[in-house]
């Protein structure tokens, strides 16, 4: 294996986790503040469809990327009506979520199957990108991947850094407290699952307008699935979802690879790879009880009625 | 002098109805011969099920008034298959096209609960009275592009992006392997096999790892359009498979294998039409216009071009076969004699690699 496969490998590594970085954030700060919203894959594609319909229709990115989000965020919107307002179980109305979001994006993508569409290109930044090695490793992504590391830095920085972050996990934890000091406990959880939807719809598009430009039924194939277990595997912090994404994405690269240099190791297994990989991985770095418990959201998926307490 | 219009307009609405009625009873009086597609995906504008629509528009065409046509889109292989293809048949359809493998058993089942409907279904192996299956000589194609490939190749590496380990896809490899020896014997070919007949983003994936190990001609055997345009986007050649991709891959496409029913639909409702139709096992290629190659980029040389069309010819008129001897399997076992070819049966049953192939066949 030359120097060459290798960096391409890793280059193409980031742009197959991206779109789970995206969604398994968004997720984080839903089940942080203590819902479990398992919507994600119809979110995703509901705004992978938007975002395609809107670049087909404009040609711009930022249009498209703005609408995928909408979209996103108006999913959401509807489960956390029916969870948040309802108090409707939050299991049921997530798997009902990805359900229509399936059957809703088939719907919207009828007359754009195989459209095809000029996506997002990688950009080249003269003098960096031109640079070996750490040119083509750093400078060499499309516009979208750079903002999901944005995405990432405020995510830490709002979680770790600041008061509102402290209170949404304050939530989290134990929602009757947070409403006893006076949180409007109902409101902030409504910010966090539209948050949740807008970065899910924006993995969507990320799929559909950057990495394969084409809009396909179901073409998110279970990523909204693999994000939530991700955030699950990485206890609910930023920096191992990161990981998380990018080692999946990795492996996926890897063992199409491998089939490539013609080792004698049967598809299937090797399809089976980036899942198993990942789980053993973060179930090995995130093996410790205390901080299991110390970051997993004890409220996690139980509804609150803030006229009870 | 006043006149009073409603009794004549009365006449003059009530004549016209009649007229239109009258005819249009005339032309439907006439059996017009009502015939169903069942398509197993979107039609698109690209890839297997729109050739299948092709077809069908060929159809109307050629036979104009005396045939009218519908088709169902995305119909699952299975239960639903059937409900769709018996739907079909209750609704006076006397000529049913089922154009996927998996509507095998489905379109049995419906054919013995109406005899005198005419079935034909595309890809499988079971025969009935009123059934017949019909499929493509796609390695005849394969074999062409093969000549292509190993021409236009600098790094004599060739790319395929398969989707499952089944003989139809074996073949193929195997056929576009020995059109690509035939001209350059250094050529090496890479298989990536991506478990699925339609995932544009392991198909891309795949195509990218192909590419990164350098590959510069890339064929795929999945149905979406993932590969030619990735090797547009790296500025490698692609060949398209089921339809002309060039509107993907401008650059890259120097030809695609592409199936054409429109002709064996027209005889087929034609010998239905004239009570002729008997169920047989069609299994057609370039000689039968079944397989088409889509235009030659003009990056091809002339000198390559002609000797595609001159194989083409050899093909079609039955001198040169494309699994002619001598083969050798992938560890280098002679399978094929000089002089010799394989049999359909062989082909049908294909499991093995010929010489020239890197990777191993899942099991």
């Amino acid at each position: 294996m030359t120097l060459d496969t290798l960096m391409n490998i890793l280059v193409a590594t980031i742009a197959a986790g991206t779109p789970l970085v995206y969604a398994a954030l968004g997720e984080l700060i839903v089940e942080k503040s203590g819902v479990l919203n398992l919507g994600v894959e119809g979110m995703m594609l509901v705004g992978a469809i938007s975002g395609f319909i809107v670049m087909a229709k404009t040609g711009s990115l930022l249009l498209a990327v703005s609408c995928g989000m909408l979209a996103g965020a108006i999913m959401s919107l509807i489960f956390a009506v029916l969870t948040l307002t309802l108090m409707a179980n939050q299991v049921a109305s997530g798997l009902a979520l990805t359900i229509f979001g399936t059957g809703l994006s088939s719907f919207m993508g009828i007359d754009y199957t195989s459209v095809a569409l000029k996506g997002a290109r990688e950009i080249h930044i003269p003098f960096f990108s031109d640079i070996p090695i750490l040119g083509r490793l750093v400078f060499s992504y499309d516009i979208l991947v750079y903002l999901s590391l944005v995405l990432l830095a405020l995510v830490l920085w709002f979680l770790y850094k600041t008061r509102a972050g402290l209170i949404l996990k304050a939530i989290g934890e134990s929602p009757r407290s947070g409403h006893a000091l006076g949180f409007p406990v109902i409101r902030i959880r409504y910010l966090a699952v539209l948050f949740g939807g807008a970065m899910a719809g924006l993995g969507g598009v990320y799929l559909s307008v950057a990495y394969t430009p084409m809009w396909v039924e179901g073409m998110v194939s279970g990523r909204g699935w693999v994000a939530l277990a991700l955030v699950v595997f990485a206890t609910w912090r930023p920096m191992r979802v990161l990981t998380g994404a990018y080692l999946f994405g990795g492996v996926t690269i890897i063992q199409f690879h491998i089939q490539g240099f013609g080792f004698e190791i049967p598809s299937q297994v090797l399809s089976m790879l980036p899942y198993l990989a990942t789980i053993a991985v973060l179930v090995l770095i995130s093996r410790d009880k205390k901080l299991i418990r110390l970051n997993s959201p004890a409220s996690l998926g139980i509804t609150f009625h803030p006229e009870n307490n | 002098m006043k006149q009073n219009w409603l009794p004549r307009t009365v006449l003059f609405i009530s004549a016209m109805v009649f007229i239109v009625a009258g005819f249009s009873s005339m032309a439907f009086g006439k059996d017009k011969l009502k015939i169903g597609f069942v398509y197993v995906s979107p039609i698109g504008d690209a890839g297997w099920t729109y050739q299948h629509d092709l077809g069908r528009l060929a159809v109307e065409k050629n036979l104009g008034d005396k045939v009218s046509t519908k088709f169902i889109e995305s119909v699952p292989e299975g239960a639903e298959a059937e409900r769709v293809i018996r739907d079909l048949a209750k609704s006076g359809y006397k000529l049913i096209f089922t154009t996927s493998f998996g509507y095998m058993n489905p379109t049995l089942k419906v054919a013995k609960l109406f005899p005198k409907t005419i079935f034909e279904h595309s890809t499988g192996y079971k025969l009935a009275k009123n059934v017949g299956t019909y499929m493509c000589r796609f390695y005849e194609g394969r074999y062409l592009t093969g000549i292509i490939a190993g021409k236009m190749t600098k790094s004599n590496q060739l790319g395929y992006v398969a989707a499952f380990p089944i003989p139809e896809v074996i073949r193929g490899i195997n056929a576009f392997t020995l059109g690509a020896k035939s001209v350059n014997p250094d050529i090496r070919v890479k298989v990536i096999w991506v478990n699925s007949w339609f995932d544009p983003g392991k198909e891309r994936e795949a195509s990218e790892a192909l590419i990164d190990q350098g590959v510069d001609v890339i064929t795929h055997h999945t149905d979406s359009t993932a590969p030619v345009m990735t090797a547009e986007e790296k500025g490698v050649y692609a060949i398209g498979y089921h339809s002309d991709m060039s509107k993907y891959g401008p650059n890259a496409q120097l030809t695609a294998t592409t199936h054409v029913w429109g002709d064996y639909y027209t005889k087929v409702a034609r010998q239905v039409l004239d009570g002729t139709w008997k169920s047989t096992a069609v299994w057609g290629g370039i000689k039968d216009g079944m397989i088409k190659l889509a235009p030659i980029s003009k990056k091809v040389p002339a000198d390559v071009v002609e000797l595609v069309k001159k194989t083409q010819k050899s093909i079609a008129d039955g001198s040169f076969h494309p699994f002619t001897g001598p083969i050798r399997r992938q560890d280098g076992k002679l399978l094929v004699k000089a002089g010799k070819h394989l049999t359909d049966k062989d082909l049908l049953g294909m499991n093995y690699y010929v010489e020239g192939i890197i990777g191993s066949i899942p099991k």
